[in-house]
C-alpha cells in the first residue's frame, strides 16, 4: 500500500513524524539535562526530577488562573521550584549525607511519592490546559505541519543547553560542581564548599525542570501526575547518551523522540514504547555507559 | 462492695440489652438499600458524585413519606477502587447488614468482583458500572444502569452511516475503555456490514503526542471519518493534534469524554466533532416533547443546589439505580427479595435520567442505543444534533 503512494506524500508524512519525534525528544533532551546535573555533582540519580517538571507546570497554570499576568507567573513558578531544588538538598538530601548513593537514590524517590501527593492536594487530579506562547496556528513544511509550540520547546532547550555548557565551562561556581564531581575530598581540600556545590546543583536542575515543564505544557497538558512517566522518559535519554554526559542527555533525548515516532508511524503505535525500551536495553548492552560516557577508572 | 459493683453490673447490662432490643425492634422497620462505591481513590470521579446523588435522593424520599409507608436507610462502604474490599464490603452488606438490596458498584471490577457473592445470596443488585459483560450472559439477580460501549459504538456507527460515512480510521486509547470500545467498534462494525474500518491505531494512556498515529490514518486510503475511543486527558490531546494536523474529515469522540472538563482541555480544536452523550449534558436544549426533560433538568438544578458541585453522567447512573430499586419494590409491595427481583425484571418504560429503561427476562439494562443523544460541539459547547 506505502508504494502506491505517491512519494511527496510519503516525504510529507516522514517529515511529519521526524517533526513529532523531535518535539517529544526536546522535551525528553531536557529532562535528562536536569539528571545529567545532579548526576555529575553527586553520582546521585535524582528520581524527583520530574516533579520539577511538573511544579513548573501546574504552579504557572494555577497563578495565571488567579490572574498573575503569564511572564511573572512564570518566573514566580520557576522561583518556586528553584526553592524546592534547595529544600530537597537541604532537609532529605543533606541530613543523610554519609549514606551510600543507593540510599540518597531511594531518598529522591520518596520525596518524588511526597511532592506528587502534596501537589494532589493543592492543585487536585484535573488536567490543566496552559496556552500556546503565541497563537494556536500550525506553521506548514512541505505538507507536514509544526506546532508553533515546538519551536518554543526546541529554543528554549537550545538556549538552556548553550547556557549550562558555558556555566560548567566558563564560570567558577560550574568548575566548582565539576570538580566536586570528580573527587569530593580533593575538592574540600582546595576550598569548595561541597555542600553548597550539592545544593546548587539540585537548585539548578529544578529551574532547568521546571522551565522545561512550562513550555513543554501547552502541548501535554499537566497534572499532579505528568512528572511520573515525562521523568521516567527523560531518565532513559539520560541513560542512552551516558549518565553525566550533557551532550549525551541532547542527543539520546532526540534520538528517544525520534525512534518513538518512527516506531508509531511506520510499525505500529503498539510497540512504540516497546521500541523505545528496547533501544536502551541495546545501547547499553553494547556501550555500558551510554553513547557518550565517561570511561570509569576504578580507584584502588 | 463487690456485692453492690455486681448489682450495679447485672441492673446496667438488663438496661443495655433493652434498649438494644428496642433498637432492633425500630432497626427492623426502615427498607434497607445497600451500597459499596469508590469513593476514594482513582475511581473517586465515579463514586463521589454517585454516593452523594445517593444520600440526597434517600434524604428526599424519606422526607416524602418514604417507601410503602417505610422510611430508607442507606448503608454504604466505601471500596476505594479495589475490587477485593468491594467484595467483602458485598459480603458484610449480605450477610450483617442483612440490606433488601444493593445499589452500587462504580467501576466494573468492583461490580464483577460482588456478583457471585450476590448471585449465591440471592439479593437483587443494581450495578452503576458499564460494561457488557455484567449483564451479558443474563445473571438472575444482576442489574445495570448505564448503557454499555457496545450501545455507544453502535450509536457513532449508526449517525456515521446516516451521513453516508462508511470507511473509518479508528484510534483509541490502550486502558480498559479504550481497548473495549475498539473491540466493540471493530464488532459493531462487522455486523452492520457496510462500514468499514480502514485504519486502526493505538495511543498509551500517558502519551503526550499522537500526530504520528493520526497522520498514518489520515495516509489510510479512502479515509472518511475518524472515531477516537479513550479516556483521560488522551482524547483531548488528540483533539488538539487533529487540529493542528488541519485534517477536514468528520470527527467523533466516545461517550467516555462527554463532560464539560474535555471541552476546557480541547479548547477550540473540539468545535464541529460529535459523541454520543446523556441528555444531561444538554437538558435545555431537549424538546419539551422529551419525557426526559423534566427529570434530567429536576436532577441537575437539585444535585447542583445541594452540592455546589457540576452535575455528571456517574451521579445519573446511581440516581437511575435509586429509582429503579425503589420502583420495584412498590410494584413488589413488599421487601421480599424474589419478589423485588421479579418486580425489577418486568419495569417498562421507567423514565430516568439515562434513559427510558425497559427490562425483560434476557435484558437486564433495558437501554437500547437510542439513549445516547448525539452531541456536537458549536461555539465551545455541546450542541443536540439528534
Amino acid at each position: 500500500m506505502a508504494a502506491a503512494r505517491a512519494d511527496p506524500i510519503m516525504f510529507s508524512e516522514f517529515l511529519q513524524y521526524l517533526f513529532t519525534g523531535i518535539t517529544i525528544g526536546a522535551i525528553y533532551a531536557l529532562i535528562a539535562l536536569g539528571f545529567t546535573l545532579i548526576y555529575n555533582a553527586s553520582h546521585v540519580i535524582n528520581f524527583a526530577q520530574g516533579e520539577f517538571l511538573m511544579i513548573g507546570g501546574m504552579a504557572t497554570v494555577s497563578l495565571t488562573a488567579m490572574g498573575v499576568p503569564m511572564l511573572l507567573a512564570i518566573v514566580l513558578a520557576v522561583a518556586l521550584a528553584g526553592l524546592m531544588g534547595i529544600a530537597l538538598q537541604r532537609l532529605a538530601i543533606a541530613p543523610a549525607k554519609d549514606a551510600n548513593v543507593v540510599t540518597l537514590i531511594i531518598i529522591t524517590i520518596g520525596a518524588s511519592i511526597f511532592i506528587r501527593g502534596l501537589a494532589q492536594l493543592v492543585w487536585g487530579k484535573k488536567y490543566h490546559v496552559m496556552p500556546n506562547f503565541s497563537g494556536d496556528e500550525p506553521i506548514e513544511v512541505f505538507g507536514a505541519v509544526l506546532n508553533s509550540q515546538s519551536l518554543w520547546v526546541l529554543g528554549v532547550g537550545a538556549v538552556l543547553v548553550a547556557v549550562l555548557v558555558y556555566f560548567f565551562t566558563r564560570t567558577m561556581t560550574g568548575k566548582a560542581i565539576l570538580a566536586t564531581s570528580m573527587n569530593k575530598d580533593a575538592a574540600r581540600l582546595v576550598g569548595i564548599r561541597t555542600q553548597m556545590v550539592l545544593m546548587l546543583a539540585f537548585m539548578v536542575s529544578a529551574l532547568l525542570g521546571s522551565i522545561a515543564g512550562i513550555v513543554v505544557a501547552p502541548i501535554t497538558f499537566t497534572s499532579y501526575d505528568i512528572g511520573i512517566i515525562l521523568g521516567l522518559k527523560g531518565f532513559v535519554a539520560a541513560a542512552i547518551g551516558g549518565l553525566g554526559s550533557g551532550v549525551g542527555a541532547v542527543v539520546g533525548g532526540l534520538a528517544l523522540g525520534v525512534v518513538e515516532a518512527m516506531a508509531a508511524g511506520y510499525l505500529s503505535s503498539d510497540y512504540k514504547d516497546a521500541v523505545a525500551f528496547s533501544m536502551i536495553l541495546l545501547v547499553l548492552f553494547f556501550m555500558p555507559r551510554g553513547l557518550f560516557g565517561a570511561k570509569v577508572v576504578e580507584r584502588v | 462492695m463487690n456485692g453492690t459493683l455486681a448489682r450495679y453490673t447485672k441492673k446496667f447490662l438488663a438496661i443495655t440489652a433493652a434498649g438494644l432490643l428496642a433498637m432492633s425492634a425500630q432497626a427492623a422497620d426502615p427498607i434497607r438499600i445497600g451500597s459499596f462505591l469508590s469513593v476514594t481513590g482513582p475511581a473517586s470521579f465515579l463514586g463521589d458524585p454517585e454516593l452523594k446523588t445517593l444520600e440526597m435522593y434517600v434524604e428526599k424520599i424519606n422526607e416524602e413519606g418514604g417507601v410503602l409507608g417505610r422510611q430508607l436507610e442507606l448503608i454504604h462502604y466505601d471500596d476505594a477502587g479495589n475490587a477485593s474490599k468491594a467484595r467483602n464490603f458485598a459480603s458484610r452488606l449480605i450477610r450483617s447488614d442483612r440490606v433488601d438490596i444493593i445499589v452500587g458498584g462504580s467501576t466494573t471490577g468492583a461490580t464483577m468482583a460482588a456478583v457471585p457473592l450476590i448471585e449465591q445470596a440471592q439479593i437483587p443488585f443494581i450495578s452503576l458500572a458499564g460494561a457488557t459483560v455484567i449483564t451479558t450472559p443474563v445473571k438472575k439477580w444482576v442489574f445495570k444502569t448505564p448503557q454499555s460501549d457496545r450501545m455507544a459504538a453502535e450509536r457513532i456507527l449508526t449517525d456515521m452511516e446516516s451521513r453516508g460515512l462508511t470507511k473509518i480510521g479508528l484510534i483509541s486509547g490502550t486502558g480498559g475503555f479504550g481497548s473495549s470500545g475498539r473491540e466493540q467498534t471493530l464488532a459493531v462494525a462487522k455486523e452492520m456490514g457496510n462500514i468499514e474500518v480502514v485504519a486502526d491505531e493505538t495511543y498509551g494512556g500517558s502519551d503526550t503526542d499522537m500526530t504520528a498515529q493520526l497522520t498514518n490514518i489520515r495516509g489510510a486510503d479512502g479515509v472518511q471519518t475518524i472515531l477516537n475511543f479513550g479516556f483521560g486527558q488522551g482524547p483531548a490531546i488528540v483533539t488538539r493534534n487533529y487540529a493542528q494536523l488541519s485534517i477536514d474529515l468528520p470527527f467523533y469522540q466516545s461517550h467516555g469524554v462527554a463532560s464539560d472538563g474535555f471541552l476546557e482541555l480541547a479548547g477550540d480544536s473540539a468545535e464541529g466533532l460529535r459523541l454520543p452523550a446523556s441528555p444531561l449534558l444538554v437538558p435545555a436544549s431537549l424538546p419539551d416533547s422529551d419525557p426526559q426533560k423534566p427529570i434530567v433538568e429536576a436532577y441537575k438544578s437539585e444535585y447542583e443546589a445541594r452540592w455546589n458541585a457540576k452535575v455528571s453522567t456517574f451521579g445519573a447512573y446511581a440516581y437511575d439505580g435509586l429509582m429503579l430499586a425503589v420502583e420495584a419494590i412498590e410494584k413488589a409491595g413488599t421487601t421480599d427479595k424474589a419478589a423485588v427481583r421479579d418486580a425489577l425484571e418486568n419495569i417498562q418504560g421507567h423514565v430516568g435520567v439515562t434513559g427510558t429503561y425497559n427490562m425483560s427476562a434476557d435484558d437486564h439494562n433495558g437501554l437500547t442505543a437510542d439513549s445516547f443523544r448525539i452531541l456536537e460541539v458549536q461555539n465551545g459547547s455541546w450542541k443536540l444534533v439528534n
